[in-house]
């Protein structure tokens, strides 16, 4: 078990053939080899010199591949249309790598995503890692280890900063996953940790937040009255400048929620062990 | 991208909202010239892309056509918050009997475009959101539909406007959501939006007195049209240079000037050297895996903040391996000529490697995100 994907994921990836997705699809095969098939408009019928044949569109792809997942490295113009196409053709779980995606475009991809059953992940994230099992992103997996704290986090290189110092402390990871940072995305906080409360392999969950938005407030008062496994925290941004502000509509709709205080307020109160200096993680878990 | 005040009530006026009919000028006769067309008075209003524009005296009524030219001259003179004022917007003087805020903003917890408005407009529409949140009214926009003659009618009751205003602010309302919608704005708002009696003593009538957008850039790619008006004034050379680089740059006050890879490490760092007692002089994401060209423009802009007494690098390689990363600093390093100490702190695969390199160029290494921050602080005093 872990949460989202394992090594029975069979993943397909969009933009195969660009130098990003050319890249971190050799990563990802080398380290769980789930990819079934790759994604790229006018190459379909090529084969990738690593095994990986590549399709002109998701539907073909999942029609012969009988793919589940897909990940998305295209460029961020043609995201929204990756990400609706991924959803049309019957893929559960969408992992959108991508940064630099127009937000009124996520506004409307995501409110089509919720009347289907279907799960987005970023976009503008590292993805996610189940270690052993499946490698879907750009997490490196190299500082990755298998065991039983799952880990949620806005941030990306952050993310690795927490995952080794877990690694280096001997505690290995059931899934660890980066919901990206963007102001709509899919999987949020909430979506992660209640994944990881019912997954029995994960035994502690860590979770790291960041200033804006009130992601962490909700899911810290999701925490404090259903979850019992051990859990600690970090929010980046507390010596943060307050940020250039977006006229007056950006103080009034945030209305004191976002900031990091308010952040590490609501998360020690639901019982989080909070850390001032990421590397402290490991020593709250234990 | 942030619009000007003219050129938002130039675009809210395509969408059917009523605007002032003012004239821009960027010379004190140029600025008598379109009171002279308008009709006195009229009020001055600086063009600078910040707030508070009317306290800082770059907002001014005149009523001869001597007094234009002069309060023109004084606030194309002026320097709003480190911003020159290179135009000015003349519009007809307005008699204003009430003040509404309406704006739309992107709320992350709907994910809606989300409107908001309030009976209590004006200056001082932050001191109603922080002291009575309450009278300010949200309503989340559907992203396939828009706003619906209901929604707004729904707004217009809730503020209490006067029924007789009813027409028009569906129209303003709507109109205000569809310029939204057409520019991939990010922030849309008029404050305020005013009513306004009338000189011929017809019905008073709602007239967006001010208005602001802000546009994602993300979406620019698709309105090329805004792109050409971008004001460069919007951004300091520094984060002109850095945005250029593809780096993401915000300067700060303290004196360790810093080089991270992803916002998220680079805001932790700034929390950790705050944490050991010191102060950052910048936030820099040196976004990918901090390769020689990219990290040899970073420090160009580090350096060129005099503050900076010691250069920072937090590098988590991931993917990268840690003697890339290393031989990226030093080949950045042959390009530019550095004389205050450097900390770097590598992690990756081939870090021993990396750090051999660094040290055999006189750059203190560091094991730890702690110690390298520790050393940096220390190196600042």
């Amino acid at each position: 078990m872990a949460i989202l994907a394992d090594r029975n994921t069979r993943l397909i990836v969009q933009g195969i053939t660009g130098r990003e997705g050319d890249f971190h699809a050799r990563q990802m095969q080398a380290y769980s080899s789930i990819i079934v098939g790759g994604v790229t408009p006018g190459k379909g019928g090529l084969k990738t010199d690593y095994g990986v044949p590549v399709f002109d569109t998701v539907g073909q792809a999942v029609r012969e591949t009988g793919a589940n997942a897909s990940v998305i490295y295209v460029p961020a113009r043609f995201a929204p249309d990756a990400i609706l196409e991924a959803a049309d053709a019957g893929i559960h779980l969408i992992i959108c790598i991508t940064e630099g995606v127009a937000v009124q475009d996520m506004i409307r991809v995501r409110a089509y995503l919720d009347t289907l059953d279907v799960i987005l992940i970023g976009p503008n994230c590292p993805g996610l890692i189940t270690p052993g099992q499946a490698k879907i992103g750009i997490i490196p997996a190299s500082i990755c280890k298998p065991g039983n704290v799952g880990l949620v986090s806005r941030s990306g290189t952050l993310t690795y900063e927490v995952i080794n110092a877990l690694t280096q402390s001997g505690m290995g990871q059931s899934t660890c996953v980066g919901i990206g940072g963007d102001p709509v995305h899919g999987l949020d906080f909430l979506d992660a940790i209640k994944l990881f409360n019912e997954d029995p392999q994960t035994e502690k969950i860590v979770m790291i937040g960041e200033i804006g938005g009130s992601d962490e407030e909700i899911a810290a008062a999701y925490v404090k009255d259903h979850v019992k496994k051990p859990m600690a925290g970090f929010i980046a941004g507390r010596a943060a400048p307050e940020g250039k502000r977006m006229g007056h509509a950006g103080a009034i709709i945030e209305g004191g929620m976002g900031t990091a205080q308010g952040k590490v307020t609501a998360m020690q109160a639901a019982g989080i062990k909070m850390a001032d200096l990421p590397t402290q993680i490991p020593d709250l878990l234990r | 991208m942030k619009l000007h005040e003219y050129q938002s009530k130039q675009l809210f006026g395509r969408f059917g909202v009523p605007v002032p009919e003012g004239i821009v000028a960027d010379t004190p006769e140029a600025a008598r010239a379109a009171a002279e067309k308008i009709g006195l008075p009229v009020v001055i209003k600086s063009q600078v892309l910040v707030g508070g524009r009317g306290k800082a005296g770059g907002v001014k009524v005149a009523r001869t056509l001597e007094e234009v030219e002069s309060k023109a001259r004084d606030i194309l003179n002026l320097t709003i918050k480190g911003l020159p004022v290179r135009k000015v917007l003349i519009d007809p003087a307005a008699a204003i009997k009430n003040e509404i805020y309406l704006g739309i903003v992107i709320d992350r917890t709907s994910r809606r475009a989300t409107m908001m408005a309030s009976a209590a407009g004006g200056v001082d529409i932050e001191e109603v959101a922080a002291t009575t949140p309450e009278k300010i009214v949200r309503v989340p926009i559907n992203p396939f539909i828009g706003l619906p003659e209901y929604l707004a009618r729904d707004i217009a009751a809730h503020i209490g406007l006067p029924r007789q205003f009813w027409p028009e602010f569906i129209t303003v309302a709507r109109g205000l959501a569809s310029a939204f919608a057409a520019t991939d704005a990010s922030l849309a708002e008029i404050n305020p939006l005013a009513i306004v009696g009338q000189p011929n003593g017809g019905p008073d009538r709602l007239i967006a007195l001010d208005g602001k957008i802000v546009v994602d850039d993300n979406a620019i790619f698709r309105h090329p049209d805004l792109a050409e008006i971008r004001d460069p004034d919007e951004e300091s050379s520094a984060e002109k240079k850095a945005r250029e680089a593809g780096l993401n740059f915000i300067s700060l006050d303290g004196n360790i000037g810093c080089m991270v890879n992803g916002a998220g490490l680079a805001m932790a760092t700034m929390d950790i050297i705050h944490y050991y007692g010191g102060s950052p002089a910048n936030f820099l994401d040196v976004a990918g895996g901090a390769r020689a060209d990219k990290v040899a423009a970073a420090l160009r802009i580090i350096l060129a903040d005099p503050k900076v007494k010691v250069v920072l690098f937090n590098i988590f390689g991931g993917i990268t391996r840690g003697d890339e990363v290393a031989r990226g600093i030093i080949g950045a390093l042959k390009e530019v000529n550095v004389s205050i100490p450097m900390v770097a702190r590598i992690v990756g695969t081939n870090q021993e490697e990396g750090n051999r390199i660094l040290a055999e160029a006189h750059i203190a290494t560091a094991g730890s995100f702690a110690e390298a921050v520790q050393k940096a602080v220390e190196m600042a005093k």
